[in-house]
């Protein structure tokens, strides 16, 4: 059983990417304890899945690593993965969340010997690249997965394969009869950090997401880039596995749109600049053959992110279409995507051909609180809003609207103040 | 407690390592080199039974310094978590056996890898001393907030909510900054349909009725002095008055001016009156209050109105004009064109942009703006003809030709310009000369600091691009170089009132977190919760000035004697101060001169005839060392002729540490630390630079000793340098095997 201590002075942040670790370990350095839940087997949601940051084209992993030192040295916070809220009953500075807790196969045993994962041969869609390889049944989630524990595919439970990952362990990590688990916590405020979720693309009929293999999703795209991705590091586009070399990033995919997400989903511009960046990275600056292009309506880089996209405007490799694109169109002899529509800078039509097609894919929220508690205030896209009636829950990072990283860590830091003001209210301490 | 050492190392058996490696001769050599008094094996270290046997002869056999000879320090840190006392990790798994073939020809120098590994562990916790809290630490948990517009009324209110006691120095005589000069402000809430109420007159009432905080008008910092937990400011009041108060922690509210329309005159301003900026037209529509907005020239009611973004910004080619975007023109532009059409649908109203910048929900208020009938063009303008009426020419983008506008009102979008004080680096930068550095700086600051810090680097935050009093970090946005004293609100970068908001709440967190840590005398971020601070041998210093000089966080003054005087409370723990002393005085309980020196020693290195070359690796234990570790977990090898130090910072790393390895044989030394320059990626911010400084003078060093420039290499390494970091190490025996074995092998 999972023994966790919780009262009413404790802050329970559900969702442990950058947003919900940011507000469990900026609370538990001012001194409270944390619950800190997290649905897939390790912490650091969607930014452990990027290549690279914007604007310094940095490492994302690079600033896990600290929060991930902070947090393992820090007694007060404890990490329950695998882990998702199934109810929050109560009031401000007295709530009580039902939390389930998935079979995970593997205890605190593991050493992360990866034993297991040598023996075992059945092979699962890898979620930490977006289904683009395959990963083994029994395996680390990524390079920098905290817990630093394996999981093993629930696909692979009573079969041989489980029975062989169980042999090779030899300290008694792998338990293949775990239960899943419910409990019951007691907490004083609420996080909810529960991060966002790329829009679905294949609703965007004219741009043929489901139908041509060689239109992806930036989110897609970042993990191409990734030396342990689905490519190994290179721009392989999806149809034929050649390098990709004329790509197109087609902004507002999904964003600023009637008929999908009506807000703009802040991210996308500075996105596909940094993208259009790595082909550069891969190709050389001065490649010949080697091109972004990116349709867009308006190029949203916000205060000082401008010298970032002075920086992209400037290389030879990029260029600009200021246009919403018509539709999409498959070259059926060579998988090429031709992309229709009118460069509204002078009114000319096009019909441009590329090699690769990346939706700059909107934002909204995962999950939807709604679904477990009543009385929090959630705006038309399901962003949770600042408001009174919420009491002691409040939406941190991309759960409470479409933000950048620096955005969501500063918006966290600020949830976590909010659910510290609760908590000290119960314990007296504000006063 | 501190003399009485007992010394400890415990051999990991698990995860191969009892198979790959001869752990009975690890044991030997923990006791009889390592001199530890208690040695044992574990089959399963980490486990709870492992764990309890280290726990029990912490507690029943006075254990205080203890080696754990198994992963990589990254790995099993919670099992291996134990309170008061000195720890060192033997990394045998991720850096020996797994990144070193499993074969019988590599048998030997794996073991001779996992051998010097234990010997360094075993040095380590010999030379570190069990850290205690800073025992300077202050515990004053007042919370200081200069500036007391939105954003340093949020952060006033936000931490008295959370109990704290509150001092607000407001320079002017009235609360509310630039948010008050608003008739109205842009939605933050659904419905994004129209401006709303600024709500600023009830957060000045909030806030002056809430006890916990305490206002001072017509009030600035002329001294700032101390460190978190202990900070005294001098409060100077326009009487002439000068209070003194000891304050825990400060927040630096102070905000943004207007740029200054006058360099605009091509846009008509100072030319025409009915040409004027974004806060003008707010006092316009305050005067009109719901009704007709009159121009300024002859009170006529305005029948057209245009609105010119971006006027004097994102422009890097005119050195007068701001390179960046405000970020708020857009929104603010569009509510100001909802004023016209509020009151009034026939208004002609016409936003002339470049890019119409509403992120978020922004884009629901764009929508209700085109809702509401105003006009949207994409177009550059070029200028504003003040000829008897106002004409604005410019080019539309979207049909392609130059064109121009009549308006009897012209709206410049000018941006907003940070108050962040003295540019305390760029009064630094061209010193360097040899006499009396104090005053030179003090000649050349420029401008109206806001703080006044007594620092010895100087008397404001450190400005980042564009005079921003920022972190330039992307994931700790708080983080300013001067521990204790956090930046928010568009003094920080360019935002609008829900980000400032949001801004200044989190800012009253890390205020909050300051004072709580300084209390219990631990360090702030990134190495927070280290007790460990640097203490000095004043008898050995010489004055040199170096650590004061080039410490990242400006944690270090001089005495009146000219000594330096650690303020341990402002240190963030990274070293580099250790690293800069020539006459190495400087030393943290469990980090030090020693503790690195001793290891480096601890090796093992074989004569020249063996033909085992040593090479030592001094990796940042932020990015070169997760780097290396991986490359461990993936299997990567890479020769077993290397040695791995990890250190806090590249820093940190003093130029001894370099001459003791080349003294004692090893032939190459590599540096891995974190990228460095304007886009820097080392989160102490300076330190790689500065490694990188020293070691392009340790030539003269090995000159000295007769020894090739190439033998000491300093990288940028970034974490995700999985296999890079392998094959750096690989080319430099591959260098040694070129250029020879060291001579100084004994």
């Amino acid at each position: 059983m999972t023994d966790v201590v919780a009262t009413n002075e404790t802050i329970l942040v559900v969702g442990g990417g950058i947003s919900g670790m940011t507000a469990a370990i900026e609370a538990a350095e001012c001194g409270k304890n944390i619950i800190l839940l997290e649905k897939s087997p390790a912490l650091g949601g969607r930014v452990s899945q990027l290549y690279k940051y914007f604007p310094k084209l940095c490492f994302p992993t690079c600033g896990l690593e600290i929060n991930q030192r902070r947090m393992k040295a820090n007694q007060r916070i404890t990490v329950l993965t695998m882990a998702q809220v199934e109810k929050i009953e109560g009031e401000t500075g007295n709530y009580n969340a039902t939390v389930k807790i998935a079979s995970r196969y593997v205890n605190e045993n593991c050493t992360a010997c990866g034993a297991c994962s040598e023996t075992v041969e059945a092979e699962i869609d890898n979620p930490f690249n977006y289904n683009m390889n395959k990963i083994k049944a029994a395996y680390l989630p990524h390079n920098m997965a905290h817990p630093q524990r394996y999981v093993i595919d629930p696909s692979i439970i009573g079969t041989a394969d489980a029975d062989k990952a169980k042999e090779a362990c030899n300290y008694g990590a792998i338990d293949l009869d775990m239960q899943e688990e419910t409990l019951n916590l007691n907490v004083g405020a609420i996080i909810w950090a529960t991060g966002w979720k790329p829009y679905d693309a294949a609703k965007i009929q004219p741009y043929g997401y489901d139908r041509y293999d060689n239109v992806i999703t930036s989110v897609e795209f970042e993990r191409m880039m990734d030396k342990f991705g689905p490519t190994g590091g290179k721009l392989l586009r999806p149809s034929d596995g050649k390098e990709a070399k004329n790509i197109a990033f087609i902004q507002c995919a999904g964003s600023r749109d009637r008929n999908h997400l009506t807000h703009c989903s802040r991210i996308c511009c500075m996105a596909s600049l940094k993208q259009a960046t790595y082909i550069s990275e891969q190709y050389g600056e001065d490649a010949e053959d080697a091109k972004a292009t990116i349709y867009y309506i308006d190029i949203r880089a916000i205060d000082r992110f401008e010298d970032f996209f002075k920086m992209v405007r400037d290389k030879k490799t990029v260029e600009f279409v200021k246009s919403k694109v018509a539709n999409i169109v498959e070259n059926q002899e060579n998988g090429n995507p031709i992309l229709h529509g009118v460069n509204t800078e002078g009114y000319h039509r096009y019909a441009n051909e590329h090699d690769l097609v990346v939706l700059a894919i909107g934002m909204e929220p995962n999950a939807n609180i709604g679904e477990v508690t009543s009385g929090v205030s959630t705006d038309a896209s399901g962003f949770i809003q600042v408001h009174e009636d919420n009491g002691g829950i409040f939406g941190a990072g991309c759960a409470s609207n479409a933000l950048d990283v620096n955005r969501a860590v500063q918006n966290s830091t600020a949830s976590a103040l909010r659910a510290i003001q609760v908590v000290n209210k119960v314990s007296g301490a504000e006063a | 407690m501190a003399d009485e050492k007992k010394l400890a190392a415990y051999i990991c058996k698990g995860c191969g390592l009892g198979d790959r490696l001869d752990t009975p001769q690890l044991m030997t050599i923990a006791e009889r080199e390592g001199k530890c008094q208690v040695v044992k094996e574990h089959d399963f270290l980490c486990s709870a039974e492992g764990v309890a046997m280290i726990r029990a002869d912490i507690e029943s056999d006075g254990v205080t310094h203890v080696a754990i000879c198994a992963c990589s320090r990254r790995a099993k840190v919670e099992a291996f978590n134990f309170n008061n006392v000195a720890v060192s990790r033997g990394n045998l798994r991720e850096g020996v056996i797994w990144s070193q073939p499993d074969t019988e020809e590599r048998r030997e120098v794996t073991q001779e890898m996992a051998d010097d590994y234990v010997r360094m562990a075993c040095a380590e916790i010999k030379a570190m001393r069990v850290p205690e809290p800073n025992p300077n630490h202050g515990s004053n948990k007042r919370i200081l907030i200069v500036g007391g517009g939105i954003s340093g009324m949020t952060a006033a209110l936000e931490s008295a909510k959370a109990g704290y006691e509150v001092l607000l120095v407001e320079k002017t005589g009235v609360l509310g900054g630039w948010a008050a000069k608003l008739y109205k402000r842009v939605p933050d809430v659904e419905p994004f349909d129209g401006p709303v109420d600024t709500g600023i007159d009830a957060l000045i009432d909030v806030v002056n009725g809430n006890s916990k905080i305490s206002v001072h008008l017509n009030s600035t910092l002329s001294r700032t002095s101390g460190a978190p937990g202990q900070f005294s400011v001098d409060i100077s009041q326009e009487s002439g008055a000068t209070i003194t108060e000891n304050i825990g922690a400060i927040i630096q509210a102070s905000g943004s001016e207007v740029f200054d329309a006058t360099k605009l005159d091509n846009l008509g301003y100072g030319k025409s009156p009915d040409v004027i900026d974004q806060v003008q037209l707010e006092e316009l529509a305050k005067a009109a209050n719901g009704g007709a907005i009159k121009r300024p020239s002859d009170g006529k009611e305005v029948t057209s109105v245009a609105f010119v973004q971006c006027a004097g910004q994102r422009n890097p080619f005119d050195d007068n004009m701001l390179d960046y975007c405000s970020g708020h023109c857009c929104n603010t532009a569009m509510k100001q064109a909802m004023y016209f059409k509020d009151a009034n649908p026939e208004v002609d109203t016409n936003i002339l942009y470049h890019d119409l910048r509403t992120p978020g929900n922004g884009e629901d208020f764009y929508r209700s703006a085109q809702q509401k009938g105003v006009t949207f063009t994409k177009g550059f303008v070029k200028d504003v003809v003040v000829n008897g009426s106002l004409n604005v020419n410019f080019k539309d983008a979207i049909l392609d030709e130059v064109t121009s506008m009549e308006a009897d009102l012209v709206v410049l979008a000018t941006g907003q310009v940070p108050n962040s004080g003295v540019d305390i680096e760029a009064a630094a930068a061209p010193v360097e000369d040899e006499k009396g550095d104090e005053q030179t700086v003090a000649a050349k600051e420029e401008g109206v600091s806001v703080l006044n810090l007594t620092y010895r680097q100087g008397k404001d935050l450190p400005h980042l691009s564009h005079g921003f009093a920022d972190s330039h970090f992307i994931c700790f946005p708080y983080e300013s170089r001067r521990t204790g004293i956090y930046p928010c609100g568009p003094v920080r970068r360019p935002m609008d009132i829900s980000q400032a908001i949001e801004d200044a709440t989190g800012a009253a967190l890390k205020a909050i977190q300051a004072v709580e840590n300084a209390e219990l005398g631990r360090a702030a971020h990134p190495r927070s919760g280290d007790l460990s601070f640097p203490s000095f041998r004043k008898e050995g210093c010489t004055q040199c000035k170096r650590c004061t000089v080039e410490c990242p966080f400006g944690a270090i003054d001089e005495d009146e004697e000219r000594y330096p005087q650690f303020n341990e409370g402002r240190c963030r723990r990274c070293g580099t101060c250790m690293g800069a002393c020539p006459v190495r005085v400087i030393s943290f309980d469990n980090y030090s001169v020693e503790t690195v020196g001793s290891q480096l020693k601890a090796v093992d290195v074989p004569d020249e005839f063996e033909e085992k070359p040593r090479v030592l690796v001094l990796a940042c234990e932020n990015d070169a060392y997760p780097a290396l570790d991986m490359a461990g977990m993936n299997r990567r090898e890479y020769s077993a002729f290397v040695r791995v130090i990890p250190v806090r910072c590249l820093g940190s790393v003093n130029t001894i540490w370099v001459s003791d390895a080349m003294n004692s044989g090893y032939d190459a030394v590599l540096l891995m630390g974190c990228k460095r320059g304007d886009e820097y990626q080392c989160h102490f911010v300076k330190g790689s630079e500065i490694a990188h400084t020293r070691m392009s003078k340790i030539g003269d060093t090995l000159e000295q000793l007769n020894l090739e420039a190439e033998r000491v290499q300093t990288f940028e390494i970034a974490i995700t340098d999985v296999d890079r970091v392998p094959q750096l190490i690989d080319e430099a025996v591959k260098m040694v095997d070129e250029i020879g074995m060291s001579p100084f092998k004994f």
